[in-house]
């Protein structure tokens, strides 16, 4: 039952895209967020659609593994191109009691919708074609400038991924005590609300103690391997960018001077 | 009494790729008052297959009947199964939450709908039969040695008072002075209860000490079904799914190979005993232990 859970939904493919550094994923997914937020035009609007599209084309990964992200997101995205809609002044185009539809409004909630729709469908990308370790490790590369003015970079990464690797194994865990208590006849289903929140104390307790023994296990294991923090810590796959990365670069950067090109000299029509 | 399952086959996360068979066509009968044994090695579905028992798990397909009933039916009381079929998890410390140990062993019996004072009858006298000194009742579970804390587990299940009893690798874990312990509660209960007894072990001198009854599991299949010593007899076969006969059914055939005319149906070292002196004192070869009062004679 609860094994079903998919957590990190990395796909895994052979694709150039899953071959890149996480860095240059990382850096090229914050240019298109920004790229998304500051295009101008339908020009700059093709120009994006177009490259989004070819990226999922290169990552191999199906199509309707990136929707699945959309559907979490449909109430706010709803939710959004309704404020949009009703309550962005100007000149009314349909008007129903106190409601008015303007052709800015219009024009915003639907530019609104397909901003946040590239925005999941680009991130997906990201995280589908990066194992949470690669990413992690990414950050913590990207992020090492941080250490020199006293953020523990290191630490939270190294917290980052462990938190990630143990999801899985609490989740296992919760299944089993789940089982466990209904052997002996407990009843997670039934009841007012009130009921199942104290039915689920004999599922959160084990789980809490089981939590903590694995974390006092984990720190011992840590320090027998003589861990001391991330001083001089050397890696078994240290991150290096290679051709295939520069080129990424390359092109990330190309597109997104497309996109500021068009916002100067074709911003028609918005 | 008796629980029947009519080719039982079970899928982990059916249609995705991590998809796994882990019960291939099973079919068994459990006999009330069998003592059995479950052996087979890590991934062959020992642990699928006795949750099935119980109804935590529903199978893919097939049926199972209890008492002639079919536990999937739709008006079959799954809860009304599980008072009756205990079920003992690997590592059950794990699941104790309670404050007092004597209230962790109540959880059972007040979840069957007893009143108060009942529970704790009941779970006064689990508590007794697995020996834990009295002084410890009302402490808190989390202060036992691992070896109690086992102990409580297994009584918050007795307490339940069950028909039949499923223990998934008891003694994982446990010193050898802690194994036999358990083991001698679980043999003490299946002789002066008369409860059906399925114990799942790793252990082949355990399987071949207590049970009356082998289930060995491979793959997820049923390999073999029938008593220690004609399953022990396919030592070969075992070792090539990763099991192995008790230590005593190899001595018995290494003396055998050097010439002395011992029984190498011997699967415990009773029965070993016996077979040697047989041998040695002069008496009638292979006699098959006419003298002894062993329980599981070949």
């Amino acid at each position: 039952m609860l094994r079903d859970i998919t957590l990190g939904q990395y796909y895994p493919a052979d694709s150039v895209i899953h071959k890149l550094d996480p860095r240059v994923k990382l850096f090229a997914t914050l240019i298109y967020i920004i790229s998304l937020f500051c295009f101008k035009g339908i020009a700059a609007l093709l120009a994006a659609t177009a490259f989004l599209f070819a990226v999922i084309k290169t990552s191999k990964v199906p199509f309707k593994f990136m929707v699945k992200g959309l559907k979490a997101i449909m109430v706010l995205m709803l939710i959004t191109a309704l404020f949009n809609l009703f309550l962005t002044p100007g000149e009314p185009i349909v008007q129903l009691w106190i409601f008015k539809i303007t052709a800015e409004g219009a024009q915003n909630a639907v530019l609104m919708a397909i901003r946040l729709t590239y925005l999941i469908l680009g991130t997906s990308i990201m995280t589908l074609t990066t194992t949470p370790n690669q990413l992690t490790d990414g950050l913590e590369k990207s992020l090492m400038p941080l250490s020199k003015i006293g953020i523990p970079v290191h630490a939270i990464a190294m917290m980052m991924s462990i938190a990630l690797r143990f999801i899985p194994i609490l989740i296992e865990e919760t299944d089993k005590i789940m089982k466990a208590q209904m052997a002996r006849g407990a009843d997670f289903e039934s009841g007012n609300l009130i009921h199942k929140v104290k039915n689920m104390v004999p599922l959160l307790v084990p789980l809490f103690v089981s939590a903590f023994r694995r974390a006092d296990d984990l720190a011992m294991a840590m320090e027998a391997r003589c861990y001391n923090g991330g001083e001089g810590r050397t890696k078994m796959k240290p991150l290096k960018y290679v051709a295939l990365d520069h080129k990424a670069y390359a092109i990330i950067f190309a597109y997104f001077i497309v996109i500021l090109l068009c916002r100067t000299f074709l911003p028609w029509p918005m | 009494m008796s629980l029947i399952l009519d080719k039982i086959n079970y899928v982990y996360s059916e249609g995705t790729a991590y998809q796994i068979q882990a019960l291939k066509d099973v079919n068994l009968e459990i006999r009330d008052g069998q003592f059995i044994g479950v052996i087979g090695h890590t991934g062959s579905g020992k642990s699928t297959l006795i949750q099935h028992l119980n109804g935590l798990v529903k199978a893919t397909s097939g049926t199972i009947y209890f008492n002639g009933q079919d536990i999937y039916d739709e008006d079959f009381d799954l809860r009304e199964l599980r008072n009756r079929v205990g079920l003992v998890f690997q590592y059950p410390e794990h699941q104790l939450f309670e404050t007092t140990i004597f209230d962790d062993v109540s959880f059972g019996p007040k979840n069957q709908g007893l009143s108060k004072e009942e529970a704790g009858l009941r779970a006064f006298e689990a508590l007794r039969s697995v020996g834990l000194p009295e002084e410890l009742y009302y402490q808190s579970p989390f202060d036992l040695s691992g070896g109690q804390k086992r102990r409580v587990a297994i009584a918050g299940v007795l307490a339940m008072k069950p028909e039949v009893l499923i223990l998934d690798e008891p003694t994982a874990g446990l010193d050898p002075a802690g194994r036999d312990e358990i083991l001698d509660l679980v043999a003490r209960m299946h002789k002066e209860k008369g409860i059906t007894v399925i114990l799942v072990s790793h252990s082949m001198e355990d399987v071949a000490k207590y049970v009356e009854r082998i289930i060995v599991m491979n793959h997820g299949q049923v390999m073999f079904d029938n008593t220690p010593c004609e399953v022990f007899k396919h030592y070969k076969e075992l070792e090539q799914i990763g099991l192995a006969a008790p230590q005593v059914t190899y001595l018995m055939h290494e003396l055998k190979e050097k010439g002395l005319n011992v029984n190498t149906e011997a699967t415990t070292v009773a029965e070993a005993r016996e077979s040697l002196l047989e041998v040695l004192l002069g008496r009638e070869p292979n006699h098959r232990g006419s003298n002894l009062e062993e329980e599981n004679l070949c």
